[in-house]
This record gives structure tokens, sequence and C-alpha cells, in this order.
């Protein structure tokens, strides 16, 4: 009987090395293949098209957003903008993600009405083209290429927005009585093949924000970090936060935080 | 109309590298949508690209390949200032010429 058990685990302990070792190559394998395509990332056809519809004139005010949009780099500048934020922005009295603030540009600036927005702000699997506000996005984005993360942390209103983002990381709730640090507070933690990034550290925060706003190859759509967070309440059978909230702006705020003075790389793509 | 390609072409020992990002729908006719009607097919049928005045690729795909498809090439005998003239057309007769010069 002993020695059973003794095989047995022998036996299990062989297979979990497989598996890993399986996982690893397969990760390796998929490094590779994204490494491939960030040469030629599809992303780029978005910035182009976000690149017009920042410089046009448009809404209801027929006014454009570089002519308007002051992203906190002054009036519609772009470099340095993403990862400079979420920050604190005094003429709306937030602290704004990039997202959310050319949300709020779009609304205050040039006229859109918010419903308007909101009704459709994320590329669905069957639509051939992203909403404005994602193209919009990825321009922005592409603005921030090869350069630091650099949220002011020292401002109180961000770092308030941070520990608030800290905290609901850690609140458990919904029907599978999740937190986001369920998965994402631990290092080694994976679903299925994925592996999953524990937010709470420098490398693990810069995997949650590094390659966002990405270009998904499964359906070929274009998705923002707003996306991102959308999808993790959905995931987490938590009901979907509203959007452009202050909510989604603190988690990101909590990973961008994290993964300060690291170096972002623009656009990327996903699997 | 159809939105712009991106091209990129540099020379890369005695052989330029051109990489092209096509924006297009690519629908295979296979799909249906929400309510339940057949998407119909749209895609890209014919390439050409065309460096220094010469055509140096003249082909035909299909609905295998994805939505906004990436192509990448090696092609001899161009030289740095060639212009590199990249056209497509769809099943639709929808086209899309964008250039761009080699480097």
């Amino acid at each position: 009987m002993k020695k059973r058990i003794v095989l047995l685990a022998a036996v299990a302990v062989a297979w979990t090395g497989s598996a890993s070792a399986q996982t690893k190559d397969a990760n390796a394998e998929f490094e590779k293949f994204r490494a491939e395509m960030e040469e030629s990332n599809p992303a780029e056809l978005f910035e182009v098209k976000g690149e017009e519809l920042w410089k046009a004139k448009r809404g209801p005010k027929k006014v454009s957003l570089a002519d308007s949009c002051d992203l906190g780099q002054g009036v519609g500048k772009i470099e340095g903008a993403y990862v400079k934020a979420p920050r604190y922005f005094a003429d709306a009295d937030a602290v704004m993600d990039i997202e959310r603030r050319i949300v709020w540009c779009m609304t205050e600036k040039q006229g859109f009405k918010f419903e308007d927005i909101a009704k459709k702000p994320f590329q669905g699997a069957n639509d051939n083209n992203a909403p404005d506000i994602t193209n919009l996005v990825t321009y922005v984005a592409s603005g921030s290429r090869n350069m630091e993360f650099d949220m002011p942390m020292h401002d109180a209103k961000v770092r308030d927005a941070f520990e608030t983002g800290k905290a609901m990381a850690a609140y458990r709730a919904g029907p599978y009585d999740f937190s986001c640090n369920t998965c994402h507070g631990a290092d080694g933690k994976r679903i299925r093949m994925q592996n999953l990034p524990n937010l709470s550290s420098p490398e693990g925060a810069l995997r949650g924000v590094l390659g966002w706003p990405g270009y998904r190859m499964t359906g070929g759509v274009m998705l923002t970090s707003q996306w991102r967070m959308n999808d993790c309440f959905r995931q987490q059978r938590f009901p979907e936060p509203k959007y452009a909230s202050q909510a989604v702006t603190n988690l990101i705020a909590y990973m961008t935080g994290n993964a300060n003075g690291q170096m972002y790389k623009g656009p990327g793509i996903k699997r | 109309m159809a939105d712009p390609m991106k091209i990129r072409a540099s020379m890369k020992g005695d052989a330029a590298e051109v990489r092209i990002l096509m924006s297009h729908a690519m629908e295979t006719g296979q799909r249906k949508d929400a309510a339940g009607n057949t998407v119909p097919a749209h895609f890209i049928q014919t390439i050409t690209i065309d460096v220094g005045g010469k055509r140096v690729v003249d082909g035909q795909i299909g609905t295998a390949v994805a939505r906004n498809p990436v192509f990448g090439f090696k092609i001899k005998g161009a030289k740095a200032g060639d212009k590199v003239v990249v056209n497509w057309v769809d099943n639709k007769g929808d086209k899309r010429t964008d250039e761009a010069t080699v480097a």
C-alpha cells in the first residue's frame, strides 16, 4: 500500500513537471510570434484613423480636439500624455485616465452627447470598425511610445485615486466571492494556459498596462484599457461599470502607479 | 472608401524588405450576424506591388486571410529611393493604392 502511494506521488510530480514545461514552451513560442507581429502591428491602422479624428473639426460645436483638448501636456499635445495619466484635471475637477479625458473633451469641447458615445464604446467581435473613441485613444497612446510611465503620484488627488483603486482590487464580492487580487494578487497564478500578472508588483503591474490599447488577433479588433477593466468585471460576475466611470480610472491608476518608471511600448498586440 | 494602407520599405542587405498593413474587413461569407443573416463575403482578391516602376508581385488572395492583413516581402534588385506602389482590389470592386519610398 505504501509503495503504491509513493508511486502515485512520483507520477503526480512527473505530470505537473511536464505541464509547466509545456506552459513555458507555449509562452516562449507565443512571445516569438508577438515579437514578429509587433513590427507590423495592425494597431497602426487605428492610429492613422485616430490622428484624422483628432485633427478634424467635429461635433455640434465644429472644433477639433487638436485645437481644444488638453490632455495634461497643453492643448492638442499628445506627446507623453498617455504615460503621464491618470492625472488630475482642474477644469473637470476629477482624476481621469486618457480615455475618460478624451470623452470629456468630446462632450465639453466638441458638444457630443455622452450617451451617444457610451452607447457603443468598444469594438464588438463582429464589428469591422472600432468606435471613434478607440481610434483616438490609440492615436494618443502612440504619442507615448518608448516613454516611461510617469503618473504624478505626488499629487494628493492622484494618490487618492491610486489608493481607492488598490482597495477596489482587494474588494471581494459577487457570486464567486472574488476580488481582483484573488487572481492578480500573487505571483505564479494562471487561468488555463494564461499566466496572470501580480498587479501589486512593479513587473506584474507593467504587464497589466503594457500593450493597451491593443489589437486583438482573435477577431481582429482594437480594444482599450477601459474595455479590459470592463471585461474583468464581467469575468468576475460583477455588474459592469458605467462607461468612463471613476471606478475604472481608479483601477487604472492603481496599476499605472505600480508600473511607474518602466517603459511603455505604445499600442500593442494581443492574442 | 477604403482606408489607407501602411507601407514600410527599407533595404536589408541586397534586398528591400517591404511590410504592408492593409485595413480590410476580409469577410469570408461564412459568418452570420446577430439576426441570423449571412454576412456577405467581402475580401481582397488581387494585390500588385511595383518597385521602381517594375511589377514585382501580382498575386491573388482569398477568404483564408485574416481581417486587417499584414504582408511582408523581400524584393531583390530594389535600391534605396525606389518608389513602392501597392494596389489591391476586392471582390466588390473597391480598391486602394498607396505608395512609399525604399529607405
